[in-house]
C-alpha cells in the first residue's frame, strides 16, 4: 500500500492505495468521480483524460502515486456551477452522441485551446484534427467535435 | 409549434449530464457487497478441454468462487441460441451448434469463455483467473469461410458437416441465368466485404444482483434492448423467469449492433450472483471487447450483372459465402440473408435476380449485425458492380444509374422488398450539383499538376429500416415480433412521461421523442420526460437497432398520443360543454375554436385525476399505451459522392470532398439526423480505408487493440456536406424512414469507387490502405506499360 495525497477538483484528498493503483482507478473507485472513463487498455482512446497540474494527461497511464502532491482536475471539476465554455460548445454544436468519450474530449479540447492561446498560435481545423490524435470517438465522425472546439476556442478567447 | 417541434434543431436534453461527467453508465454503478468477475478465456482457436484445475485459484486472497461450464449446465442454464431460423434450399433446417456460456468440452475461438472467477476486487479476480490451469488438446483451426468449406477442413461443430450452417437461395435462378446469357454486356466481380469490430467506446459491462429474499434478479447491462435480453435470458437460458428478472440498461455508450445480443458474460454473471449470493460485476477490457463482441460483415462474393444494348440491367446473379464465426449469434442467420439479399435490387428496376448464400462456421468471434447489418454488404456489391460496369461500357456512372432507377412506386423487387416511396433521381441530382460533378475534370487536371491522382466515385444506396412487420418476419423465420410499444402518462399537473421500448445509446431520443410530443400538444419539451431502458418501468419493447426507433418506436408513441388526445378532447368538451369537433389544442391550451374559452393543458390533466366532473362512464386518469406493428419496411435512400486524391509515391489517400444527399422521409431534428449521418460515414470510411479484423492462420486475433485495429481518428476524416431531399414514407404516421445506418451503408462503395477511379485499377479490396492502393496503382501502371 502507498500513502498518497493530492488535490482533486480543489479538494485535498489523502488515501492509502495498492501500489499499482492507476490514477483513473483512484478517481473512479476511491473518489467515485465516474465522469472519467476507461475505453481501452493501450492508452489510445483518451476517454480517461484529466488535467494534472494544468496539463492534459491520460489517467489510465499514470499511477495514482505519480500524482502525489499534484492538482488534478476532472470533468466534474472543470467548472463551478456555470458550464465551462468548452462544455457549452460541445452541447451547442452537437459534439457528442453517446457521451462516453465526451469527458476526455472536453478535457483534451480545453487543454489544447489553452496551449494554443498561450502560445499565440492559430488553432486551425487541421491543427484540431491533429491534436485529437489521442482521443477516439465512434459516434460523431468528429465533424461536430471539430466545430465544437472551434466554437469553444472562440468562447474561451472571449471569456 | 416550430421552435421545439418536428423539424426544429433543438439542442439535446441529455447533454447536460454527459458534458459534466454525470452520465450513469453500467460500470459507474456500484452495488452493496459488490464482487468482481474475471473470465478465463481460451488462448487457442480450437481445442478440446481435457481438464480444469482451479485448486490454486480457489486458495488465493479474496477469491469467492471459481465456476466452470459443467457446473453451469448442471444448474440447468441453457445454451445460447440464434433466434432466427433460416432453412437451406432443400428445406433442411440450419445446423446450429451448441454454445454454452462457459465451454464444457471444446473451445472454438480465441476468447471463448471457460471459467468464471468471482473475487472481492477486480485485481484479485484477474490474478486468480491467471492461476486457473486449463488442460487443452489443441485442434487444427480454420478462420476463412471459403477455407472452411473445403474438403478436409477442421470441423468446428459436429452437427454442421463441412462447416456449412445453411445453403440458402432467394430469387429465380433459371430466370437470372437466362437473362445473363442473353445480355449484351456482362460485368463480373469478386468482392470481399472485410470483417469489422463495432467498437462502441463504452466496453460491455454487466452487474448481476440476486436478491435471496425475493428470489429475484436485477441485471444492469450495456444493452440496446433490455426487454429482449430479459426474454432471452428467461425463456431460453433459464436464468430466471421474466417476472423475477429486471434488466436495466442505463446510459449506454454506443452500440452499433454489438449490444443487441445476450452474451455469455451476462448469463454467467447472473448465475454466479445466485451461486455466491453477491452482486457480481464484470466490465470488458478493450482487448476482451475485440475478442468477444460480435464482429460484422465478412463476406466473399462473386457476382455477375448483365445489361442489354440500351444499358438496361437484365439480370443479376450473386453467390456469397458468409462467415458466421464459431457460434450462431442471436440474429446472425438473418444478416446475410433477409437483411442482405433482399436489398440486392438496389435503386434499380431489375427483373431477374438470384442470390445464393452459404453461411459457414469458422474458429473466429461470432459475426452478427453491425451498423447496417447486411445492407452495407448488399450496397457495396451493387454499387461497386454498377460503377465497374459503367467504366467497362464507357458510360457515365451517374447516367447508367439514372437509366436503371426505379421511377414509380410502389415497386415490387424480385427479392421480397416492395419499395413504397422515393425520388432516386432527385437525390442523385442534388448530390451531383452539390459536389460540382461537372467541374470534376478540371479539378482532376489541377490535381495532376500537383502530382496527385484525383478520383470521383458515386454510390446510390437504398436500405430497409423500420424493422419490421411481425407477420412478415415471422413467415421468414424470426423468433420474435418486431413491433414496438409505448405508454404516455399525462400527470395531474400536465407534465408528461413517455415510456418507450426503444433504447437510446447516443441517438438522442430524450430530445427527438420529446419534440414529437411537444409538437402534438404544443407544450414545452422541458415538460416531457422520456423513460426507457428498464423492464420494471416500461412494459415491453423490442429495442433499438435497424434504424427502427423512429419509424417503429415513435409510431407507437404517436398511436398512444392519439388515444391521449381523444380522451383530452372528451374531457374538455364535457367541461366546456361544447362539441369535441369545436376544440383545438394549441399554446398549452385546449380551446374552443374562434372563442376565448379554453382549458389550460394542466387543467385537463387535473380534471382527469380529480375525476369530479368527467363524462359519464369515463375512467379517471390520463394514461394510454399502444403497440405499433409496422405495415412495411421503410426505405431510406440517397446518393453519396466521394472525391479523393491519391499520392502515387506512397498510395496515401485523402478524401477531399464527401457529399451526401439522403432521403430519410420526415426529419424531426436535423441537427441529430446530420450527426447520425456524420457518424455513419465515419464508420464507412473506417471500413473502406482503415479497419480490418485480422486473424493469423492459427486463428490468433492479431488486431485486438487500438494499436493494431485502425479506428478512424479526427485527422483521417474530412468534414462532410450533408443534404436532404425527402419523400415521406407512406408506411407510418409521421412519414419517417430512419437515419442511423445510411452513412455506413452508402459510403464504402463511394470511397472505393473514387479510389479505383483515381488509380485506374478496379481490383482493390477494403480496407484500401496505402500499401494496397500503391500496389494496385503500380499493377495498373505495369499493365498499361505491358500493353
Amino acid at each position: 500500500m502507498t500513502e498518497i495525497s493530492m488535490t482533486v477538483n480543489g479538494k485535498r484528498t489523502r488515501a492509502a492505495v495498492p501500489d499499482n493503483t492507476l490514477l483513473v482507478e483512484f478517481l473512479r473507485e476511491h473518489l467515485r468521480l465516474t465522469g472519467t472513463h476507461v475505453g481501452c487498455d493501450t492508452s489510445q482512446c483518451g476517454a480517461c483524460v484529466v488535467h494534472v497540474d494544468g496539463r492534459a494527461m491520460k489517467s489510465c497511464t499514470m499511477l495514482a502515486a505519480s500524482a502525489e502532491g499534484a492538482e488534478v482536475t476532472t470533468i466534474e471539476g472543470l467548472s463551478n456551477g456555470e458550464l465551462h465554455p468548452m462544455q457549452a460548445a460541445f452541447k451547442e454544436n452537437h459534439g457528442l452522441q453517446c457521451g462516453f468519450c465526451t469527458p476526455g474530449m472536453i478535457m483534451s479540447a480545453a487543454d489544447m485551446v489553452a496551449r494554443y492561446q498561450a502560445a499565440g498560435r492559430e488553432l486551425t481545423e487541421k491543427a484540431i484534427r491533429h491534436e485529437l490524435e489521442g482521443n477516439i470517438c465512434r459516434c460523431t465522425g468528429y465533424h461536430n467535435i471539430v466545430r465544437a472546439i472551434q466554437d469553444g476556442a472562440a468562447k474561451m478567447a472571449a471569456g | 409549434m416550430t421552435e421545439q417541434g418536428i423539424g426544429a434543431r433543438v439542442l439535446r436534453k441529455e447533454d447536460k449530464r454527459f458534458i459534466t461527467g454525470k452520465g450513469r453508465y453500467t460500470d459507474d454503478i456500484r452495488n452493496e457487497r459488490q464482487a468482481y468477475a474475471a473470465f478465463v478465456r481460451s488462448p487457442h482457436a480450437h481445442a478440446r478441454v481435457k481438464g480444469i484445475d482451479s485448486a490454486e485459484a480457489e486458495k488465493m486472497d479474496g477469491v469467492i468462487a471459481v465456476l466452470n461450464g459443467k457446473q453451469l449446465t448442471g444448474d440447468g442454464i441453457g445454451n445460447l441460441i440464434c433466434g432466427w431460423g433460416v432453412s437451406s434450399k432443400d428445406g433442411s433446417p440450419m445446423n446450429m451448434g451448441a454454445w454454452s456460456a462457459l465451454a464444457t468440452d471444446k473451445v472454438r475461438y480465441v476468447g471463448d469463455a471457460v471459467v468464471l472467477v468471482v473475487a472481492e476486487t477486480q485485481a484479485a479476480a484477474r490474478a486468480a483467473a491467471e492461476a486457473v490451469i486449463v488442460d487443452y488438446e489443441e485442434l487444427p483451426a480454420v478462420v476463412h469461410a471459403v477455407d472452411a468449406l473445403k474438403k478436409g477442413a477442421p470441423q468446428v461443430h459436429d452437427n454442421a458437416p463441412g462447416n456449412l450452417i445453411f445453403d440458402w437461395g432467394l430469387g429465380d435462378e433459371a430466370a437470372a441465368d437466362k437473362a445473363l446469357k442473353g445480355a449484351a454486356h456482362v460485368t463480373e466481380m469478386e468482392i470481399v466485404n472485410n470483417r469489422l469490430s463495432p467498437n462502441p467506446m463504452e466496453p460491455r459491462s454487466a452487474i448481476a444482483t440476486y436478491d435471496e429474499a425475493e428470489d429475484h434478479y436485477t441485471l444492469h447491462t450495456t444493452s440496446q434492448n433490455p426487454h429482449v435480453a430479459r426474454l432471452v435470458l428467461s425463456a431460453f437460458y433459464q436464468v430466471a423467469p421474466e417476472h423475477k428478472l429486471r434488466v436495466i440498461a442505463p446510459d449506454v455508450g454506443g452500440g452499433f449492433g454489438s449490444k443487441i445480443y445476450i452474451y455469455p458474460e451476462e448469463i454467467a454473471c447472473l448465475w454466479a450472483s445466485m451461486k455466491t449470493r453477491r452482486s457480481v460485476k464484470w466490465t470488458s477490457s478493450r482487448s476482451e471487447a475485440f475478442m468477444t463482441d460480435a464482429h460484422g460483415r465478412d463476406h466473399v462474393t462473386t457476382a455477375r450483372i448483365g445489361f442489354d444494348a440500351n444499358n438496361r440491367i437484365v439480370g443479376f446473379k450473386i453467390d456469397t459465402v458468409a462467415n458466421l464465426g464459431a457460434y450462431m449469434s442471436l440474429f446472425s442467420s438473418a444478416v446475410p440473408t433477409y437483411l442482405y439479399a433482399t436489398l440486392l435490387s438496389g435503386q434499380y428496376d431489375i427483373a431477374n435476380i438470384y442470390c445464393n448464400v452459404r453461411t459457414v462456421y469458422t474458429n473466429t468471434v461470432p459475426v452478427d449485425a453491425y451498423r447496417g447489418a447486411g445492407r452495407p454488404e448488399a450496397c457495396f456489391l451493387v454499387e461497386r458492380i454498377m460503377e465497374t460496369a459503367a467504366r467497362e461500357m464507357g458510360v457515365d456512372p451517374a447516367e447508367l444509374r439514372r437509366a436503371n432507377f426505379v421511377k414509380s412506386f410502389p415497386h415490387q423487387t424480385p427479392v421480397i422488398m416492395a419499395y413504397d416511396a422515393g425520388d432516386f433521381a432527385g437525390n442523385l441530382d442534388q448530390a451531383l450539383e452539390a459536389a460540382d460533378y461537372k467541374g470534376f475534370p478540371a479539378r482532376r487536371a489541377e490535381a495532376a499538376k500537383r502530382g496527385k491522382l484525383r478520383g470521383i466515385g458515386l454510390a446510390s444506396y437504398i436500405e430497409a429500416c423500420g424493422i419490421a412487420p411481425s407477420a412478415a418476419v415471422g413467415s421468414l423465420g424470426a423468433g420474435v415480433g418486431l413491433w414496438e410499444s409505448a405508454e404516455v402518462r399525462v400527470n395531474p399537473v400536465g407534465t408528461i412521461e413517455v415510456l418507450t421500448g426503444s433504447h437510446s445509446h447516443g441517438q438522442g431520443h430524450e430530445t427527438t421523442f420529446a419534440q414529437v410530443v411537444a409538437d402534438r400538444f404544443d407544450l414545452p419539451i422541458e415538460n416531457i420526460q422520456i423513460v426507457h431502458g428498464d423492464t420494471d418501468k416500461v412494459q415491453f419493447g423490442m429495442g433499438t437497432y435497424g434504424s427502427r426507433s423512429g419509424p417503429v418506436g415513435l409510431s407507437a408513441i404517436v398511436k398512444a398520443l392519439d388515444k391521449v388526445e381523444a380522451k383530452v378532447r372528451k374531457i374538455a368538451a364535457h367541461v366546456l360543454e361544447v362539441s369535441e369537433d369545436d376544440l383545438v389544442i394549441e399554446n398549452g391550451q385546449v380551446k374552443v375554436a374562434g372563442t376565448d374559452r379554453a382549458m389550460a393543458w394542466h387543467e385537463v390533466g387535473l380534471a382527469a385525476y380529480t375525476a369530479h366532473n368527467l363524462p359519464a362512464g369515463m375512467e379517471p386518469g390520463l394514461k394510454e399505451g399502444a403497440f405499433y406493428d409496422p405495415t412495411n419496411f421503410t426505405f431510406p435512400a440517397g446518393t453519396y459522392v466521394c472525391e479523393v486524391e491519391v499520392d502515387p509515391e506512397t498510395g496515401t489517400t485523402e478524401i477531399v470532398q464527401f457529399v451526401a444527399s439522403d432521403d430519410f422521409g420526415t426529419i424531426i431534428n436535423p441537427m441529430i439526423v446530420e450527426g447520425q449521418v456524420h457518424g455513419g460515414i465515419a464508420q464507412g470510411v473506417g471500413q473502406a480505408m482503415l479497419e480490418n479484423v485480422v486473424y493469423d492462420a492459427d486463428g490468433q486475433l492479431l488486431s485486438a487493440s487500438y494499436m493494431d485495429y485502425a479506428m478512424p481518428r479526427a485527422d483521417d476524416l474530412p468534414s462532410f456536406a450533408i443534404h436532404h431531399h425527402s419523400t415521406k414514407s407512406p408506411s407510418n404516421p409521421l412519414g419517417l424512414k430512419g437515419c442511423g445506418e445510411a452513412g455506413a451503408i452508402g459510403s464504402p462503395p463511394a470511397i472505393i469507387n473514387a479510389i479505383t477511379d483515381a488509380i485506374g485499377n478496379n481490383d482493390l479490396d477494403m480496407p484500401a490502405t496505402p500499401p494496397r492502393v500503391w500496389a494496385a496503382l503500380n499493377a495498373a501502371s505495369a499493365k498499361i506499360a505491358a500493353e
